[in-house]
């Protein structure tokens, strides 16, 4: 298995990694859309919006 | 047939036959009333996932006006005024979070499995216009007048060739995928928004998986 | 649990047990306060990352550029254009039939687009020849091959390229003596042309004032090797994950990874058809994914993996309370 290399040269910053070649822009543009999923999922929502009591319903 | 000087009731059986009536039909009973632009939503919408809908639409707005402004200069602007290249970099990077968005957004939308409750139609029409935009951005791609159109073009003519496609979309004639980027794909993607944001809509958010149905506690 | 029956929003298969959104309590929700939000943080973010990364722009390879940069390269083009051995002269649909071009399996999916943009490659080198004048070399060099048969033709270009394969660096100067008739002068003739800048002028405006298609001008280049020599050394290549990438560090098109993930891997990256197959494997899982609604064991994945549930904690906690 080759190691991970981080290949730098005029035509930009590569990551090589066995079959895998990709830039360093797209990787961190990558890894930041994964991060953004995750805390969209964990961060809280709401402000307080939220009321127990606000039962009102659309009447059909 | 006479005139009335009263205002017509909506409905008026006399006019069954009138396409506008019906059209007006139609339109309306697309989207339950008061639910084309509610101002209030289930309240088990509430989470962050759900943004990633309206960012991809916000990116949508921004990409197609910086491009609106890149096509006040045209084609060979931005290669000449630091003015156009800021404009094309606002269209790139419009782009970019455009695309990271929608693909948050899809993400979202497959782990929650929102196409339930009768909303594979908003599903599917997601899916196309991802793969509309897909097309846009490639056309746009073809449509630089540089280095990148020519290497992406060159390698492109390949695989559209490969399956037939090339023999009608010729990517190495700029004139051609110039007008698809700026008129006929923008025309696709925005039509398919306008559908998709008009089931959503329709169907309303779809419920948690599990969910209970209120109007059988509501008996209860 | 029982469907419910009447909404206008249910799909009529009896087993979907999904509630109607409009049955549950609702909250205020401001949605269009929420798009002017969004819209602000991405005109935000939009004139930020364009301010400080900007946008790539190098400048499109010339005829003149290929001519000073790769000379060589120009001239064994040239001949392997005369010669009909160049990629565009033995391509296929949508440019001549000197190929069936590739398959999907037994469907000659190449062939059946037909032959809509008709190059003749050879015409590529011919066609800028024929319109210059005061080079009475050319002129004569031209002559020459339109008076050859075209057995005669071949010969001569294709030995000529052969002969240039085995010339240390592909230097014309360097050729092995042999018959090459007038191919060596026209090569030269077109080398020249290119250093003008005035080839790819021909080439695409063919005769009409406006141009627009550049199709002859960019499959001259890209029967070159000094294109795609720049693309690799840019890790654009087909085989370097190219498609996803950009020049320089710009941002690429990170949402083709699963595209051109298939070239770089067997059997696609070594087989003949591999477009069409790379084609028709991405075809098959786009209808996978566009499908999933409809089947099952796909469409369980949410429930079987249930991320959902950090989604909607509030409302599973408030629903066990219950």
């Amino acid at each position: 298995m080759s190691t991970l290399s981080i290949v730098t040269e005029s035509a930009g910053r590569y990551v090589h990694w066995g079959v895998v070649l990709i830039s360093v822009t797209n990787l961190l543009i990558i890894a930041a859309m994964v991060v953004v999923f995750v805390l969209a999922l964990v961060v809280p929502f709401g402000s307080g919006h939220e009321q127990a009591t606000d039962q009102e319903r659309r009447e059909p | 047939m006479t005139t009335r000087t009263d205002s017509p009731a909506p409905g008026n059986t006399n006019d069954a036959g009138s396409w506008t009536l019906r059209l007006r039909s139609r339109i309306v009973g697309l989207v339950p009333a008061g639910q084309a632009l509610p101002d209030r939503q289930p309240i088990y919408v509430a989470s962050w996932i759900y943004v990633f809908g309206v960012l991809t639409l916000a990116a949508l707005a921004v990409v197609i006006i910086s491009g609106g402004l890149l096509a006040i200069g045209g084609v060979a602007w931005w290669h000449v005024s630091s003015l156009g290249l800021f404009v094309n970099s606002l269209h790139l990077w419009s782009v970019e979070l455009f695309f990271g968005f929608m693909v948050i957004h899809l993400w979202g939308k497959f782990w929650m499995a929102s196409w339930r409750g009768g909303r594979a139609m908003t599903w599917i029409t997601g899916m196309v216009l991802f793969l509309t935009s897909i097309g846009a951005a490639f056309t746009g791609y073809l449509s630089q007048a540089n280095f990148a159109s020519q290497w992406i073009s060159a390698e492109a003519k390949d695989g559209l060739n490969s399956i037939g496609v090339g023999a009608f979309f010729n990517v190495l004639n700029p004139g051609q995928m110039l007008l698809w980027h700026v008129v006929l794909l923008p025309l696709g993607v925005g039509a398919l928004t306008v559908i998709h944001v008009v089931l959503v809509r329709r169907h309303g958010v779809a419920p948690p998986i599990d969910a209970a149905d209120p109007s059988m506690e509501k008996e209860a | 649990m029982t469907t419910a029956t009447g909404t206008k929003s249910r799909a009529s298969t009896p087993r979907d047990k999904t509630p109607d959104s409009h049955d549950f309590p609702t909250r205020s929700y401001d949605l269009v306060k929420e798009f002017t939000i969004a819209l602000v943080v991405v005109i935000v973010l939009t004139g930020g990352l364009a301010a400080v990364f900007s946008s790539p722009d190098e400048k499109s390879i010339t005829m003149s550029t290929w001519a000073n940069q790769a000379p060589n390269d120009l001239i064994a083009t040239a001949a392997a254009e005369l010669a009909g051995t160049s990629v565009s002269a033995t391509y296929g649909a949508p440019y001549n039939t000197n190929s069936d071009g590739q398959k999907l399996g037994p469907l000659s999916l190449q062939k059946w687009g037909g032959v809509r943009l008709p190059v003749d490659s050879a015409g590529l080198v011919l066609g800028p020849l024929a319109a210059v004048s005061g080079d009475s070399t050319l002129s004569s060099a031209l002559a020459t091959w339109k008076s050859a048969t075209a057995d005669q033709q071949t010969k001569w270009a294709t030995d000529y390229g052969d002969a240039l394969s085995k010339a240390p660096d592909g230097d014309p100067t360097k050729v092995a003596t042999g018959d090459y008739g007038p191919v060596p002068d026209m090569a030269t003739g077109l080398l020249r042309l290119a250093k003008t800048g005035g080839l790819e002028g021909i080439l695409t405006s063919s005769g009409n004032f406006y141009g627009g298609d550049q199709t002859q001008s960019l499959l001259l280049l890209s029967d070159g090797a000094y294109l795609e020599d720049q693309a690799r050394a840019r890790n654009l290549g087909g085989d370097q994950w190219g498609m996803m990438n950009e020049t320089g560090n710009y941002p690429g098109q990170p949402w083709m990874w699963l595209y051109t993930f298939w070239y770089q891997i067997p059997p696609f990256s070594t087989s003949d058809n591999a477009d069409a197959q790379v084609w028709g494997l991405m075809m098959l899982l786009t209808l996978l994914l566009m499908f999933v609604p409809f089947i099952p064991g796909l469409r369980s994945i949410p429930r079987l993996i249930p991320i959902h549930r950090l989604v909607w904690r509030n409302y599973y906690r408030r629903a066990a309370r219950r």
